[in-house]
């Protein structure tokens, strides 16, 4: 498998203009439910921090800060942009997806339809090291959504 | 120098190590020659664990083969065997490092040497308190007013078993810190050091600076302090000619699979004085002389230390990579390998973005070099080089504190070894130089 297979474009793009980022700048709207989670890997000192603001049963805003790998950051900011806009449920099981497909080693494909961009994380399943750095933000949100929901 | 003194039976003429001859060594390393990522490997990730010559393996096997039994215990053919190239492994990294037969431990690892000291001084605490052992063991015992000196490059296995030392004895942990080049504050070291550091514990050569570190001014200070010295000697045991007692410190440790052994295996030198006085760590089995159901004495160093069923074959391998290294020659090593050390560096200085830590081009570093790249993570740049089949290390390398220190959270780090040459290196540097490219930084 290439390099450029893990690294796809999307996920070179997201890692630059990271959609959701900043925590401080971004306030929450006035009266939803928030959830934060803080994730951090060891083992490289990934972290995120990750907010999840809920309104009427659906994310209205996910904005986060973090510090780590190319992989981690475009992952979170992916994630930010697909969730908003989804009702709980629909996140919950986009996250459920998207965990199945980095842990299955290559052997799941990503839907396209029920993941948006997230897909293009694909490749990193079969990168057993890197697995972890995609997950981070997602882990995150799973902890955040279930405080705020 | 005091510190790379090379004991008089290494001293020979062979000529300096050139690349003809690493390709000869690198004939005996059968994992080298392997394709990564479609590429011929290049393995600079030795400071995190080394490869085993082919020595060194059939010496495992052998011991398999011909020889295994447990040690110390039966009359049979084969315990007795084992005992003597068990034993005679010990003779052999006494004589590597410059210490007598009875100060050299078997561990598992460096960690557990560092434990193993750290645990021993808070048992001579306990000891004391109860009048139990030798009346020297009050004088080693740690109390809360009593300070433990580290610096702030330590690796974590050279800094948390002081950490939990000072927690269970009351001590206080202070650290000589560093500049922004990645020296210690030696200015600094004079007043850190003082009538209250008890212990003195640090790193002959960093793991991520490459700086070696001043071991005759350092034991020198802790001396006069009346404190004990802890080197952690991983990073240099493997990699330069070692004299334990040349350099005056009072313990050492290193690592087997650092130095061409497999893993599983280290070393704790210990001065026999103090080895022979200070209470166990592990106990049980086959350090002991005489058990009843209410207590137990012990036997003196090194089987004090060695409780439970010793890592033979290990012991075993450790000495046929000693062996290999010497042969070999480390005074050659060392110099072949610091050319390599300053071969990344001045490559790496060189491509636009790239901050090397510690010592600069030109200065003494050995053959490792850790570096931050502007704008791309570092396992990013870890996982680009991978695809050209070039194996570093990245993330903290067990410092967090020093790379805080600096300001970084992960780096990339290359670390080479008597099997690597200098086309590998410009291999390693030419993909460096393409990684902000890729990655649009």
């Amino acid at each position: 498998m290439s390099l450029d297979q893990l690294y796809q474009q999307i996920i070179l793009d997201h890692s630059k203009a990271r959609h959701g980022s900043g925590l401080a700048g971004i306030e929450a709207p006035e009266g939803a439910n928030t959830g934060q989670s803080h994730q951090l890997n060891p083992v490289c000192g990934d972290e995120v921090t990750l907010r999840i603001a809920v309104e009427n049963g659906k994310v209205a805003q996910v904005s986060w800060d973090g510090a780590g790998c190319s992989i981690s950051m475009a992952s979170a900011s992916v994630l930010s942009e697909l969730a908003e806009g989804m009702t709980v449920a629909e996140l919950h099981n986009a996250i459920d997806s998207f965990r199945e497909v980095l842990r299955s080693r290559g052997k799941v494909s990503a839907d396209p339809d029920l993941l948006g961009d997230a897909a293009a994380f694909e490749g990193v399943a079969r990168y057993a090291a890197r697995v972890k750095c995609a997950m981070i933000s997602w882990v995150a949100a799973e902890d955040a959504l279930n405080q705020a929901a | 120098m005091a510190l790379v003194s090379t004991p008089p039976t290494l001293e020979r003429a062979l000529p300096v190590m050139d690349n003809a001859e690493v390709l000869r060594i690198r004939n005996d390393f059968p994992v080298l020659n392997q394709l990564v990522n479609g590429q011929p490997l290049v393995y600079l990730d030795s400071g995190a664990t080394s490869q085993n010559p082919l020595s060194v393996i059939e010496a495992e096997q052998e011991f398999y083969e011909q020889r295994n039994a447990a040690v110390h215990r039966g009359a049979h053919h084969l315990a007795v065997e084992a005992t003597e190239v068990f034993e005679d492994a010990r003779q052999t990294i006494a004589d590597f490092i410059g210490a007598d037969y009875a100060e050299t431990v078997w561990t598992s690892n460096a960690t557990e040497g560092l434990n193993l000291i750290s645990y021993a001084l808070s048992n001579a605490g306990l000891w004391a308190a109860q009048g139990r052992g030798d009346a020297g063991l009050k004088e080693l015992a740690l109390n809360p007013g009593d300070e433990i000196v580290v610096t702030e490059m330590e690796h974590h296995a050279n800094l948390i078993p002081w950490q939990e030392l000072a927690f269970r004895t009351g001590a206080t942990l202070r650290y000589i810190p560093i500049d922004d080049a990645g020296s210690l504050r030696m200015d600094l070291a004079g007043d850190i050091i003082g009538n209250r550091t008890r212990v003195l514990a640090f790193t002959h050569a960093s793991n991520v600076l490459g700086t070696i570190n001043p071991v005759a001014e350092l034991v020198g200070l802790a001396r006069k302090a009346g404190a004990l010295v802890v080197l952690d000697a991983c990073q240099s045991a493997p990699h330069l000619p070692l004299d334990v007692k040349g350099l005056g410190v009072d313990f050492a440790v290193f690592s087997g699979h650092k130095m061409l052994a497999p893993t599983g295996i280290g070393v704790l030198y210990g001065k026999q004085e103090l080895l022979d006085i200070l209470p166990p760590f592990l106990t049980g089995g086959s350090m002991i002389t005489t058990v009843t159901m209410e207590r137990a004495e012990y036997l003196p160093a090194p089987q004090r230390f060695e409780a439970g069923t010793q890592r033979i074959s290990q012991a075993v391998a450790l000495a046929a990579a000693a062996n290999y290294l010497t042969e070999t020659g480390l005074d050659r090593i060392h110099q072949w390998e610091a050319g390599l050390g300053q071969r990344m560096v001045s490559g790496l200085e060189s491509i636009p973005g790239i901050r090397v830590l510690g010592p600069a081009a030109g200065q003494e570093r050995i053959g490792l070099a850790a570096f931050d790249v502007e704008g791309v993570h570092a396992h990013d740049v870890g996982q680009f080089l991978d695809s050209r089949g070039i194996a570093v290390r990245v993330g903290h390398h067990c410092a967090q504190p020093l790379h805080r220190r600096l300001g970084l959270t992960a780096t990339t780090r290359a670390s080479a070894y008597l099997y690597n040459t200098t086309h590998d290196v410009d291999q390693f540097l030419d993909a460096v130089a393409g990684v902000r490219a890729y990655f649009r930084a």
